[in-house]
């Protein structure tokens, strides 16, 4: 009888799982699904069947070259996350193996960046950027996204170095370890899932950054959302070629999250049982 | 000896490797059929310029608006030639923004520019801007619903005529309504179409000391009727709906009548994409037989900030782009009828156009229709047909615009509408010293 209430509960909530992540999924299969239908197609009204032509990605790819776009993108989420790893492990460190009074309050005040309107220090950093040249480069933009994105990976770290015991880096200390020897030899092998997931993450949120990607970049640095935003029109209906575009930016990220998804989900819940 | 020829030899190489290094320039655009055709036949401009070279950089028209607007007060040097609207034109050339365009070249023939257009993209008589294409906005509607319906729509009708016809035509059984008008909010959305509707009802934005006019019964029966008719013959949802929702919707065959930008009918006609391509017929905005049509002015164009440092190269490519020739390179490669429309007089004169695009005499009657200078039944202390040319209207222009949105939706009366945006448009105006 327990038993096949379990099986009862467990088959109700898998397809409730199923079915909340169809919903969530269906705007991206649909977005897929459009990419696939003529002009006139896309605007006639609702249908999961498309005729199958190219014609848009063709058009997508004479109108604006995807690989350049594509390109910055990788550099721009690759390089970020490798300059916020090298400023959050260390940070991350300290603050969970040499905490002072003020830490919780660093830490929640390095969050609450996150909680500003982008477009409330739009002028000064373009400011900034214009003074010190570093508009539409990719060197600017990668600082810039690591220095948003930031907050997020001190805090995932942390979060992940609070599990480790200290008696392992006081070992090492005792064992005549130097400060970068405990970081990089025991702290960082025995983080690796955690900097893994954070590092996927961080390369997700990254990708899809668009405020400043799109308002500091003109040509040279330009990545992916500058691309998708390039086909949108205000006056023509161009639905089936921003779906084009938007599937072509989308679709790096989402192979990768689908062959990262067992590092990201074990990364995400880490500790969270405790 | 050997030293000298090196040395010789370097400098000659370093030369030529200078003369041929290409100035590029950074064109700034929105993401519309004509800028695309632009951007596909640059070959011609590229070719007979082989020292510039062109980088194009197009954005979803809001972004646009906001990347040149915080690159050009900042003086980022971003752009060396920007696609602006004639709302941003005499704002930005009264704050020496941008560079007159003085130099266009001998052939260029600027008093060829449809006189209304130049007139919304001049200042003090220098043109400082270059239209690319240019559009007012008319009624395009459906000739056989209209037989159908037992009425004939005449060239220049009232908006009595629109309502009644409207009655007439919807049919919501079969999907059909009678009218589909802009309900979106945003400046440039609907109160693009109820502003330009306004002067013909006799209202306007402020009188001539910056008092804004919402408490006038002329607003109150501007926002009435379109309530109202919206309400009996528009499509479900309508307060959601701009451009291109509309035009989705009558190329579907779901509208008997729509009023918008006349580049729409290059569309609607189109019989690739709309399903009624052959039953469209077209006739000006309409009035209230008080001397102003409903009908706007807009004309995307072609600027040259100040701060550029390529300035002659980017005027160079600006009277490319806006001249009569490349009307004729368009026409050659694909047809009369994808020529940038609403810039020049010689255009609507040529017959294969006139062939073409059966759309054309009546698209040029409702740019000539149009005066920026003189909107309003009464007098104002503003330039802009469908706006008001001063920095603070985008702001006050889409507040205002979610409040008539909201009455169309019936989250709110016109009375509350219109009191709120009268609230609004007095804080506005005090704060930006207008009203002392």
């Amino acid at each position: 009888m327990a038993r096949s209430v379990t099986t009862r509960h467990k088959t109700i909530a898998t397809v409730a799982a199923w079915i909340v992540a169809l919903l969530i999924f269906f705007p991206i299969l649909y977005t897929i699904i459009t990419s696939f239908k003529s002009e006139q197609e896309a605007i006639q009204g609702f249908s999961i069947i498309p005729s199958g032509t190219f014609e848009s990605y063709s058009e997508v790819q004479a109108q604006s070259g995807y690989f350049k776009f594509f390109f910055n993108s990788v550099l721009l989420s690759v390089g970020s996350t490798i300059l916020a790893l090298l400023v959050a492990i260390p940070a991350a460190w300290s603050m969970a193996f040499s905490p002072t009074k003020r830490t919780k309050d660093i830490l929640m005040w390095m969050l609450s960046t996150k909680m500003m309107p982008a477009v409330a220090v739009l002028f000064p950093i373009y400011l900034i950027f214009r003074d010190t040249g570093l508009l539409d480069s990719r060197i600017g933009l990668m600082i810039m996204l690591m220095l948003i994105n930031l907050p997020i990976v001190v805090w995932m770290l942390y979060t992940y170095f609070r599990e480790i015991p200290g008696e392992i880096l006081e070992a090492a200390r005792m064992d005549g370890a130097s400060l970068w020897n405990e970081i990089v030899y025991v702290l960082t092998p025995m983080a690796v899932p955690g900097i893994a997931s954070t590092m996927l993450l961080n390369i997700i949120l990254a990708w899809n950054e668009a405020f400043w990607t799109i308002r500091l970049t003109t040509t040279e640095a330009a990545p992916l959302t500058a691309f998708i935003s390039s086909f949108s029109s205000p006056q023509g209906l161009f639905w089936a070629k921003l779906s084009a575009a938007s599937t072509l930016a989308i679709a790096p990220i989402l192979i990768m999250g689908w062959f990262s998804q067992k590092q990201l989900v074990r990364g995400l819940t880490f500790g969270a049982v405790k | 000896m050997k030293l000298r020829t090196l040395t010789l030899g370097l400098l000659s190489a370093s030369a030529l490797a200078f003369a041929a290094h290409a100035e590029s320039i950074t064109i700034a655009t929105v993401n519309n059929g004509d800028m695309v055709r632009m951007q596909k036949l640059t070959e011609d401009f590229t070719k007979a310029n082989p020292d510039i070279q062109l980088n194009w950089v197009t954005l979803e028209e809001n972004v646009l608006r906001e990347r040149v607007t915080t690159d050009i007060a900042t003086k980022g040097g971003q752009y060396d030639v920007m696609t602006i609207g004639t709302y941003e034109v005499p704002i930005w050339a009264k704050q020496s923004w941008l560079l007159p365009l003085d130099k266009l070249g001998d052939d260029y023939d600027a008093k060829d520019i449809i006189p209304a257009i130049a007139g919304g993209l001049s200042v003090d008589g220098k043109l400082y801007a270059a239209p690319f294409y240019g559009e007012s906005s008319f009624v395009m509607y459906r000739k056989d619903l209209m037989d159908k319906a037992g009425l004939k729509m005449p060239d220049a009708p009232t908006w009595d005529f629109i309502k009644q016809a409207a009655d007439k035509m919807t049919d919501r059984a079969n999907g059909v309504n009678g009218v589909c008008l802009r309900g979106k909010a945003g400046w440039g959305e609907n109160m693009a179409f109820l502003t330009a509707m306004s002067n013909s009802f006799g209202a306007r934005w402020f009188d001539e000391n910056w008092k804004p006019q919402f408490d006038q019964p002329e607003w109150k029966n501007t926002l009435q009727f379109y309530v109202d008719l919206m309400k009996a013959d528009g499509p479900e949802g309508a307060s959601s709906n701009g451009f291109n929702e509309n035009l989705a919707l009558f190329q579907q065959g779901k509208c008997g009548m729509w009023i918008d930008a006349t580049v729409a009918a290059s569309f609607v006609s189109d019989p690739k994409n709309s399903t009624v391509a052959d039953k469209v017929g077209y006739a000006l905005a309409p009035d209230n037989g008080l001397g102003k049509r409903g009908n706007w002015l807009w004309a995307w164009s072609l600027a040259i900030p100040a701060g550029t440092l390529k300035a002659d190269a980017a005027e160079k490519f600006v009277a490319w782009a806006t001249s009569k020739h490349y009307a004729e390179l368009v026409a050659s490669k694909e047809g009369w009828a994808n020529v940038p429309p609403g810039t020049r007089t010689s255009l609507y004169a040529n017959p294969e156009y006139q062939k073409a695009a059966p759309f054309a005499k009546m698209t040029l009657d409702s740019i000539n229709a149009a005066d920026p200078t003189h909107p309003t039944v009464k007098p104002v202390p503003y330039v802009g047909v469908q706006f008001v040319a001063i920095p603070e209207f985008q702001g006050l222009g889409t507040t205002v615009g979610q409040l008539f949105s909201a009455a169309l939706a019936g989250q709110s009366s016109v009375d509350d509408a219109l009191k709120q945006a009268q609230d609004a448009a007095t804080a506005a105006m005090t704060e930006g010293g207008y009203i002392k």
